[in-house]
């Protein structure tokens, strides 16, 4: 697991980070959510060690992360760069060199990660030569190529078309899937509700919830259902422990007034009534969620 | 688990192999090809000797083994002729009034280089003769100078690929990867090698291009003091090479990097002509020689000259090696200091503090 514990970091007077805490579970991808300049980069930064903390640190299966267990972090910054005049296959290779990989081994996996991100016919052109969305994912090949313990990506959906984040997405949840800590940072809060496990909310260099998506879900909704019936609803008005939010016709949307657990009540009065055609808990979406905890 | 060492190894076989790749190094060193070859050659074919028109047996005789295209003619204003007609340089004709009995006829400048070849120097005894002459000691500081001066700019190219790098932000990879000093360490190893690969090249091909232009003696002036001059040369090369490596830290843009630059071109043109002025000054020359940036160029010439003691340039090596320890500690850390600021430049004194 990774840890960050009590990270704090100031520019000048400003402090941008304070006492930031949160894991980053194996096997999971982990949503970093923030807005512009909430703290999310720094953060990454300071994971990567690129920036030195202030305060607080990073730990990693236990241990403080050093320039050795970095070394099997893969990375993507926000600020995508790579050298514009290198071929795209020489480059990955290389960058897999870099993080201690044998010439065979970097070779290899090279070939294997341009296949999946499919840029195979690209290999042998200058990185300058492509379009910013295959750059982009050369990138994704550039944080990937060394099989990484953990992969830290900031942003690594921005600027790819719908298909293209499946591509890079499907390379991403395989990584996962074998075990390896995700963190990826993203301000597109529908992209994060479709692919991450858990959730990490910062704003303004704090950290405002932090956990399993669901369970967050479950723990910032309201008590709120939707039942549909096949007559008028209307009845439910004056059903006791409940608050209308909409009424329409056959579909009404309520919460439950706080503490009471009408909802069992509900159901069965309107199965003593008419048909039902669906009755379900009203899940909030994430960009409920962000507002309410930020 | 990448060591130091490979990482270095890997940074330096970038540099050397983008280096390369860019077409701007092959012209570079075909245009220094081109005008080492044009220099050396062609002052042999467009040399053609002098014509000089004579009248009389005194005028032949004297002109006899100048070297120069005699015509001999019957009169004088045949010979005056010629000269009108700029078929001769000038003509010698008879004088008996002048000393060496000939008078020289020129159309509108006096030729010298015939008063010259008429002229009877006498000879000449130096009480203290030094060992190399003044002329083979000026062309020993010249080749010399032009080396270093050729050094010190390849060193521009550590800084241009320390500014990409910034530039296009792979820098961030960089750093999370291997240690910062590797970083600099690869650089300056890699193109330390592409310079002495391109000094390889111009010390290959001058034996050729001299040879061809018949200046074989000037080979064996130089090639004595060589020896010392290399590893000068490359102790020299470190020092530079960190300190440009820093000019390229301090700014975010191309663009930026000649702001920073003037300073580093200062360090390696003020050697240049130093060295150059104060030839002659053999107090100059032996501080000069110790002064670590100048001493790559003067203390080699010293020896040439048999200026200095043989304890001297080992002094003047220690000097130099204990500065590039110094000096690539200072740059290593003003390089980490800077290298992740982006924006505009970077002060010195931001980079000083800003190591972690």
């Amino acid at each position: 697991m990774l840890k960050v514990a009590s990270v704090s970091r100031s520019f000048g007077d400003k402090q941008v980070l304070d006492a930031v805490s949160f894991d980053v579970r194996p096997g999971r991808m982990t949503g970093f959510l923030g807005a512009n300049g909430s703290g999310k980069t720094t953060t990454m930064r300071i994971i990567l060690g690129v920036l030195a903390a202030h305060g607080g640190a990073v730990t990693w299966r236990g241990e403080p992360v050093t320039q050795s267990t970095r070394q099997r972090f893969g990375y993507m910054p926000e600020e995508r760069g790579l050298y514009p005049k290198m071929k795209v296959a020489e480059q990955v290779v290389w960058l897999g060199q870099l993080h201690g990989l044998t010439l065979a081994q970097a070779r290899a996996n090279t070939e294997r990660l341009l296949a999946q991100l499919e840029l195979s016919d690209r290999a042998e052109d200058k990185l300058e030569a492509l379009s910013l969305g295959n750059q982009q994912r050369v990138q994704v090949a550039a944080a990937l190529v060394h099989d990484p313990d953990v992969l830290i990506l900031d942003e690594p959906f921005s600027g790819l078309d719908p298909l293209a984040v499946d591509i890079v997405l499907a390379v991403l949840r395989e990584r996962a899937a074998a075990g390896v800590p995700v963190l990826f940072s993203s301000h597109q809060l529908a992209v994060v509700e479709r692919l991450c496990d858990d959730l990490v909310i910062i704003s303004e260099g704090v950290i405002k919830a932090s956990g399993a998506r669901d369970e967050l879900r479950a723990r910032h909704g309201s008590a709120r259902f939707e039942l549909v019936v096949d007559s008028d609803a209307g009845w439910l008005r004056d059903h006791p422990g409940v608050r209308i939010v909409d009424l329409d016709g056959p579909r009404a949307v309520f919460d439950l007034v706080d503490g009471t657990r009408a909802d069992r009540d509900v159901l069965r009065a309107a199965l003593g009534r008419s048909g039902v055609r669906s009755f379900a808990p009203v899940v909030p979406t994430l960009d409920e969620i962000f507002k309410e905890v930020i | 688990m990448t060591s130091f060492a490979t990482a270095t190894r890997l940074i330096a076989e970038r540099e050397v192999k983008s280096f390369l790749r860019m077409k701007g190094t092959w012209i570079g060193l075909g245009v220094i090809l081109v005008v080492l070859f044009a220099t050396a050659i062609l002052p042999k074919v467009l040399d053609t000797p002098d014509k000089v028109a004579t009248v009389g047996p005194d005028a032949a005789r004297l002109l006899a083994g100048s070297g120069m295209e005699v015509r001999a003619v019957g009169t004088v204003e045949a010979a005056e002729k010629l000269v009108r007609d700029d078929e001769v340089r000038a003509a010698v004709i008879p004088d008996g009034r002048s000393a060496s009995g000939v008078r020289v006829v020129a159309l509108d400048d006096t030729p010298t280089d015939v008063v010259a070849a008429l002229a009877t120097a006498p000879p000449v005894d130096l009480l203290d003769r030094s060992e190399v002459d003044k002329d083979q000691q000026q062309l020993v500081i010249q080749v010399f100078a032009v080396l270093f001066l050729i050094f010190a700019m390849g060193g521009a190219a550590i800084a241009q690929s320390t500014v990409t790098e910034k530039q296009t932000r792979i820098v961030e990879i960089l750093v999370s990867t291997v240690p910062i000093r590797a970083l600099l360490a690869g650089k300056i190893i890699g193109h330390a090698l592409l310079t002495l690969g391109q000094v390889a090249v111009i010390a290959v091909a001058a034996p050729i291009a001299l040879s061809i232009g018949g200046h074989g003696e000037l080979l064996s002036v130089v090639a004595p003091a060589l020896g010392w001059f290399v590893p000068f040369m490359c102790l020299g090369f470190v020092l530079l090479a960190s300190v440009w490596a820093v000019a390229g830290s301090l700014v975010s843009r191309q663009e930026d990097l000649g702001s920073s630059m003037g300073l580093v071109m200062m360090l390696v043109l003020g050697p240049y002509f130093a060295v150059a002025f104060f030839a002659d000054n053999a107090t100059a020359m032996t501080v000069l020689s110790y002064v670590p940036f100048s001493s790559a160029v003067a203390m080699p010439v010293r020896l040439f000259a048999g200026e200095a003691a043989i304890w001297e340039p080992l002094v003047a090596l220690g000097v130099l090696a204990a500065t590039v320890m110094l000096i690539v500690l200072l740059a290593s850390r003003l390089y980490s200091g800077s290298l992740m600021q982006t924006g505009g430049k970077v002060k010195l004194a931001k980079a000083w503090a800003h190591a972690d």
